[in-house]
């Protein structure tokens, strides 16, 4: 095989996600061939970003301050709150400017295979939230696959005691999907036309 | 249905092979060992996606090599078709195209070409495990509804999440409801795929060994199942839910999911007594070629245009009398192709063209003959 620290490199590369063993080969390859310049600025931009880029402590979106820019917003629907699996669903779903509440990012989906119970996401965080009445309406936008679908059977379930509309983007996703692929025009839709989650007929 | 031209590049015993075959009753002859049974492997692997020899596709690609293509076209009745292309890849996912165009997912292609291959191998059906009997199954849903591909492989992500949940010691009842509820909806709907694949099949595999078993036996199958008896998808779920209800704590002690579709059998009869335990070795091969036909029939009623058929060593097998009886049973075929080591083994005035392989130097000869055979 090659030099351990080229191991050591494609090893690591091979953590990233969408990246198999073949992929991380050729991208070691590619940084070995790269000006060090090159490199250099790449791992400063990992870094910076690692270190400047928070959570937002009331929603788990990506923020670069305690609140992320849309609880930051007045002017955002404090009456609904759409949850979703990560931070690139919330620009997904801003994208189709048919949504104009709050969000929650939960951080993932349940997946036993990959050891994820519904304690590992932000839930616990959600349920405060909830506490003040405000909140009348709970959007699931978890992706339209089989972890997403078990997250939102978890999440109607948990709901079902509070005094809430719960509901979910109207079906017209792509099964089997990840959320942020769904075109604007599609997902626009599916949010638009959201029906309960509860099975009972439709919000509009 | 049929396929017009067949091309192969490095698959199994074939460097590069390049044929042309017409819509009628083919004849592939050649000495043991030539490669028929890979020639028609690659059709129905064209089909199907998975080949009636091997569960892993890298045993299709050429020793020595990690790549095979296989190319054909198909054409339907009214003259429209299509360039189907699969290519098999050794350490990375298998790929399609359909008119050069590359489709996203593979089970995207299915449908493109509906075909059935009665191979040896086929005996499994009867002689097998449970496996093969939902695995050929699953085959026939999926040529008669393609979106139930999806739902296959939804299902078994299903149980593979539930499983590990079982064993992870944190299968609470909130986190175990969760998956149930997954379970059943997926589940029920699979099951009820293959209940109605089995109303459909049943009735033709009773008609079909009567044509082709020299013995007086009667045989008929019954799909075994969560669905069974049920009247509707609804019965199905409700059926699945109370008894995974029932079961959970057994589910817990042995970790492993107890309810539900991957555990369906089809219990084949003959004369009322499991073919599986009770039936000859020559019973069990035409009760196999029974069920094939059974799936041609069933193909070709709702498609309202016949699958292509492969009948891989077939009439070696038959008497004269019996030869005669299949033909006319399946002669509203487009395209029949069947293979012989001999050309005395095929049937005389069955085929239009005869294709005679014969290899030499690594590489396969091909002849044509569509003359009525010497
Ligand atoms: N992956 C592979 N690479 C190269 N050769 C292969 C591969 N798989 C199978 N073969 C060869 O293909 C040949 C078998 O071909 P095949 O099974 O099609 O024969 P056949 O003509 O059907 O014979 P029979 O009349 O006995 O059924 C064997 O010689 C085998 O070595
Ligand atoms: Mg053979
Ligand atoms: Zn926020």
């Amino acid at each position: 095989m090659y030099d351990p620290v080229i191991g050591e490199l494609v090893e690591e590369l091979g953590r990233f996600p969408g990246v198999g063993p073949k992929s991380a080969q050729r991208i070691a390859y590619w940084v070995l061939d790269a000006d060090a310049e090159e490199i250099e600025q790449l791992a400063k931009v990992l870094v910076e970003v690692k270190r400047r880029v928070k959570f937002c402590k009331v929603c788990g979106n990506v923020a670069d301050d305690d609140l992320c820019r849309i609880c930051r917003d007045e002017n955002r629907d404090p009456t609904m709150i759409c949850v979703v699996e990560e931070s690139k669903d919330v620009i997904a779903i801003e994208r189709t400017r048919e949504f104009a509440g709050r969000y929650h990012v939960l951080g993932g989906a349940i997946s036993p295979i990959d050891g994820i119970g519904p304690d590992d996401l932000r839930i616990h965080e959600l349920l405060p939230r909830l506490a003040d009445g405000q909140v009348r309406e709970v959007i699931i936008a978890t992706d339209p696959n089989l972890e997403g679908e078990a997250t939102a059977t978890y999440l109607t379930r948990l709901l079902a005691d509070f005094d809430l509309e719960v509901t979910r983007p109207a079906s017209g996703l792509p099964v089997g999907g990840d959320l942020e692929y769904a075109d604007e025009v599609t997902l626009g839709r599916a949010m638009a036309a959201r029906r309960s989650s509860a099975g009972k007929a439709g919000v509009e | 249905m049929w396929v017009s031209q067949l091309e192969l590049v490095n698959f199994r015993s074939y460097e590069k092979l390049a044929i042309e075959l017409s819509p009628q009753n083919i004849a592939l002859v050649g000495h043991n060992g030539r490669g028929k049974t890979n020639l028609v492997e690659a059709i129905g692997f064209a089909a199907t996606h998975s080949s009636h020899r091997v569960a892993n596709s890298t045993a299709l690609i050429r020793k020595g090599s990690d790549q095979s293509v296989i190319r054909l076209r198909t054409v339907n009745p009214d003259g429209s078709g299509a360039m189907l292309e699969l290519e098999i890849n050794e350490g990375r996912p298998n790929r399609v195209r359909v008119n050069r165009n590359q489709l996203p997912r593979l089970r995207d292609a299915l449908g493109q070409l509906r075909c059935v291959v009665f191979a040896p191998e086929d005996l499994r059906l009867i002689k097998g495990d449970p496996s093969d009997r939902r695995r050929f199954t699953d085959d026939i849903m999926v040529q008669v509804a393609p979106r139930y591909a999806g739902v296959r492989a939804e299902y078994d992500k299903v149980v593979r999440q539930r499983n590990t949940l079982l064993r992870s010691g944190r299968a609470d009842q909130s986190a175990l409801d969760v998956w149930d509820e997954q379970l059943v909806r997926i589940g029920s709907e699979l099951a009820w795929g293959r209940r109605n694949a089995w109303r459909r099949l049943d009735e033709h595999v009773t008609a079909m060994y009567d044509v082709i078993s020299a013995e007086s036996g009667s045989a008929s199958a019954l799909y075994r199942s969560v669905a069974q008896g049920a009247a509707s998808l609804e019965e199905v779920a409700s059926r699945m839910t109370e008894e995974l209800a029932r079961r959970r704590r057994e589910e817990l002690a042995r970790g492993i999911t107890l309810v539900g579709p991957h555990r369906d059998d089809v219990d084949f009869q003959l004369d009322g007594h499991p073919a599986r335990s009770y039936a000859s070795h020559g019973e069990s091969w035409s009760l196999a070629l029974a069920v094939k036909l059974a799936s041609f029939r069933v193909l070709a009623d709702l498609a309202g245009d016949p699958p292509v058929l492969i009948l891989d060593d077939v009439f070696a097998e038959l008497d004269e009398q019996r030869r005669q009886q299949l033909l006319e049973s399946i002669s509203d075929a487009d395209q029949v192709i069947a293979t012989a080591a001999v050309r005395s083994d095929i049937p005389e005035g069955f085929a239009s063209r005869w294709i005679t392989i014969d290899r030499a130097d690594e590489r396969s000869a091909v002849t044509y003959d569509d003359g009525q055979g010497v």
